[in-house]
């Protein structure tokens, strides 16, 4: 792999409590301007090492370099933070305590109003402005909490879980917001265990189950990691023999006039473009594809029981 | 904060401080709840005191029947009747009549024999409990008789009178003397009072506040609204901001309650034509103790004109400054306990095992203020009056009947001295404790939480 521009590096971070270990020697790289994802099955400790970032707790031992230097108490005020668990001030007009919040992360009144003004169009809660915060939906607070984590522009993003609580719509809303963010070159790392959302919107991951990290690097590392070595063969002609040099077939099917193979290779140097070759000549082939483990796969083999 | 700031840090960090001000005394000061209790509390407070006192000077209108039976024929004509009684002779106290439940006779006092031999010889007799009135009047009026009638047995003449000039009622004045020879009129009760709705006050607004304070430390704190706060202000500016706050709530609070006593006063002094109070008391104001002289406070001896005078004679510029000082330093004390104590629990129910203490410690001081009214000098008063905890509920009760400036000083240098260090120490373990979750907190626990670094 190239050397990366490395916004955030944690280095073997361990963290105990008096009956467990939450984070045991836990290393994770977060590459500038990339969407880092956190997976894991709850309690895995995904949300104490994000509270370790944001310094909300302390490890007990390891190390964060942030932005290429050693992580200072100064650097938290460029985090923008999404904890798990939203809360905000339930009695408060949403668009007063908005403002308040921004004021304490430095914007000026004026700067902090206009800002929400086109965040809250853009979420179609503009509306709910002079309402206080406990009128709104569930889904309409969670709106108005990731903007007010992200309105101070900080180059860092943390989202805890950002797409509970959200109906798909909305979901997809927010993912694109936060592909947007990253093309406009902000850092941004969630934690999620809505495996969909991951290979959509993450570029690089770090699977932590419990409390070690056991699977790291980029989605596309780590599904060439996880490759089954099969392929899908779609031909019109069933006479398809197996090779026992190259590939065996593991599955054959019919159906409106096609035959779907499943073709597994025999030796782990053999490529794709190896079994094509061999078969090119003997069967039409209609459709070749490798198939690719989905990053629900991967979770459930990698934590599965 | 002991770092060194740089000017332009220091201007964000005071900002900062600012905005959180703002946000909590705004909040609270619109809240409908806020202006109507400022409003009402005068009013509720007046209520309390005045309709129990209304209450029970209102009489029932109807004139109730008392028989009187006297078979000496002396004392009948001694009962007059009033507002609530009329009293008519009887010939016989025995008639069931008047102790059916149809009767119109509330009571029938029957006098059997010459009291002034016999005094057992009188009875009142009633199908229910005799009225508390009826038998203290009766009692007065006999008494009375059987008193004169026993003077005049001694044969010696004109002795009522004499004794009647020997029991000439007399009153003491007080009267507050200085080295110099300045005289002023005083009050024993005016003093008190005055002491202890300044004892009470203080004592209303660290509680409530206080508790404020708990409370919207531990909003923050179970809504993890603190964790986005934390990465942009300091726990410090973040407890220091809520408690100032929350502070001048307060004080916007008290300070329409004064201007509503101001304006009330005003009316009230207008309504009786008194408005020599308002100049005597903006004299009396500028700490002129002796605004009246030694003859004008002797001069002044008719009960009214000794009432304004003790109140006018209070020492006001040393009340207030020292109510100021006390309520401050009082509050910050607690309220910075609170404020740790808020951000250490997570739920309501296990903020009681810090609470209690704190409440058994004032309610202490109450009662210590209210024993120290009565011995301003004694031990108790004067130990109480510097223990931090207690002073400014203790101190303030001394203040009107005199106290060496030494004392003040030393109680209002113990009172800050301990307040910066309760401070000091909540910031630590507000700090801490407000990012904790999960299980109770112990002392023990808290107590490691200060030496974090």
């Amino acid at each position: 792999m190239p050397t990366q521009d490395i916004f955030l590096s944690a280095s073997h971070i361990v963290k105990r409590y008096a009956e467990h270990t939450a984070l045991d020697d836990v290393s994770i790289s977060v590459p500038r301007g990339k969407v880092f994802g956190l997976l894991g099955p709850n309690g895995a400790g995904k949300t104490t090492l994000i509270r370790i970032i944001n310094r909300i707790t302390a490890p007990d031992s390891g190390e964060i370099t942030f932005d290429g230097h050693a992580f200072s108490p100064d650097d938290v005020r460029r985090i923008g933070y999404l904890p798990e668990e939203r809360g905000l001030y339930k009695k408060m007009k949403v668009g007063e305590q908005a403002i308040y919040l921004a004021q304490l992360k430095g914007l000026s009144y004026a700067e902090a109003k206009s800002r929400l003004k086109v965040w809250f169009e853009t979420f179609g809660i503009m509306p709910w402005w002079n309402k206080k915060l406990e009128e709104l939906s569930k889904g309409m607070q969670q709106k108005v909490q990731f903007v007010i984590t992200v309105l101070h522009r900080p180059p860092l993003l943390i989202f805890d879980e950002p797409f509970s609580g959200f109906d798909p719509v909305n979901a997809e809303l927010l993912k694109k917001e936060i592909l947007k963010l990253r093309d406009e070159g902000h850092t941004v790392i969630f934690s999620t265990h809505n495996m969909s959302s991951v290979e959509e919107v993450c570029d690089d991951i770090a699977l932590i189950n419990n409390s070690k990290v056991v699977l790291s690097g980029t989605v596309a590392d780590v599904k060439e990691q996880f490759r089954t070595g099969v392929f899908e063969l779609i031909t019109r002609t069933g006479d398809l023999a197996a090779e026992p040099a190259l590939f065996e077939i593991a599955d054959h099917s019919q159906a409106g006039g096609f035959h779907r193979y499943l073709l597994r290779k025999s030796t782990a140097t053999a490529t794709g473009s190896d079994i094509i070759r061999a078969i090119a000549d003997r069967t039409e082939v209609r459709s070749f594809c490798e198939q690719m483990p989905s990053m629900q796969e991967i979770f459930l083999r990698v934590v599965g029981h | 904060m002991g770092e060194c700031l740089s000017p332009a840090t220091h201007l964000k960090y005071m900002s900062k401080i600012y905005i959180i001000i703002k946000r909590e005394f705004m909040t609270r000061v619109r809240k409908k709840s806020f202006i109507l209790l400022t409003i009402l509390m005068p009013f509720i407070f007046a209520a309390l005191v005045f309709v129990p006192i209304w209450l029970s000077m209102i009489k029932s209108d109807e004139q109730k029947s008392v028989g009187i039976y006297d078979s000496t024929g002396q004392y009948v004509a001694l009962f007059k009747d009033d507002a609530s009684y009329h009293y008519l002779p009887v010939a016989d106290y025995n008639n069931a009549a008047y102790y059916s439940d149809s009767t119109e006779v509330e009571a029938v006092i029957a006098i059997t024999g010459n009291l002034t031999e016999n005094p057992k010889q009188v009875r009142i007799y009633s199908r229910r409990e005799v009225p508390a009135d009826l038998l203290s009047y009766a009692t007065n009026v006999l008494n009375e008789q059987v008193r004169r009638d026993r003077l005049a047995a001694t044969g010696i003449e004109g002795l009522e009178q004499i004794i009647n000039d020997i029991q000439q009622d007399f009153e003491i004045s007080t009267v507050k003397r200085t080295a110099e020879g300045n005289e002023t009129g005083s009050s024993t009760e005016i003093a008190m009072a005055a002491g202890f709705i300044f004892t009470f006050l203080i004592y209303m607004f660290v509680l409530s506040y206080g508790s404020m304070v708990m409370q919207s430390v531990m909003e923050e704190k179970t809504n993890r609204i603190v964790e986005l706060m934390i990465s942009s202000v300091k726990p410090f500016q973040l407890m220091m901001g809520k408690i100032i706050g929350i502070a001048l709530v307060g004080f916007l609070q008290l300070a329409i309650w004064g201007s509503m006593l101001a304006i009330i006063l005003t009316v009230v002094s207008v309504c009786f034509g008194a408005p020599a109070v308002t100049d005597a008391a903006a004299g009396s104001a500028m700490m002129g103790q002796d605004v009246t002289g030694s003859a004008a406070a002797i001069a002044a001896a008719s009960e009214g004109d000794g009432l304004v005078a003790a109140l006018l004679n209070l020492p006001y510029l040393e009340l207030g400054v020292l109510f100021v000082l006390y309520f401050i330093g009082g509050y910050l004390l607690y309220a910075s306990f609170f404020a740790a104590v808020g951000a250490s629990v997570n739920e309501q129910e296990d903020s009681s095992q810090f609470i209690m203490p704190v409440m058994l410690i004032m309610v202490f001081a109450l009662y210590a203020a209210m024993g120290s009214a009565q011995n301003t000098d004694g031990p108790l008063a004067f130990w109480a009056s510097l223990f931090p905890l207690t002073a400014p509920i203790v101190m303030m009760v001394r203040i009107p009947f005199g106290v060496p400036l030494w004392q003040e000083l030393l109680s209002v240098g113990l009172l800050y001295a301990t307040a910066l260090g309760f401070v000091w120490l909540s910031a630590k373990i507000y700090r801490v404790g407000i990012l904790m979750y999960g299980k109770k907190p112990t002392v023990k626990e808290m107590i490691k939480w200060v030496r974090y670094k």
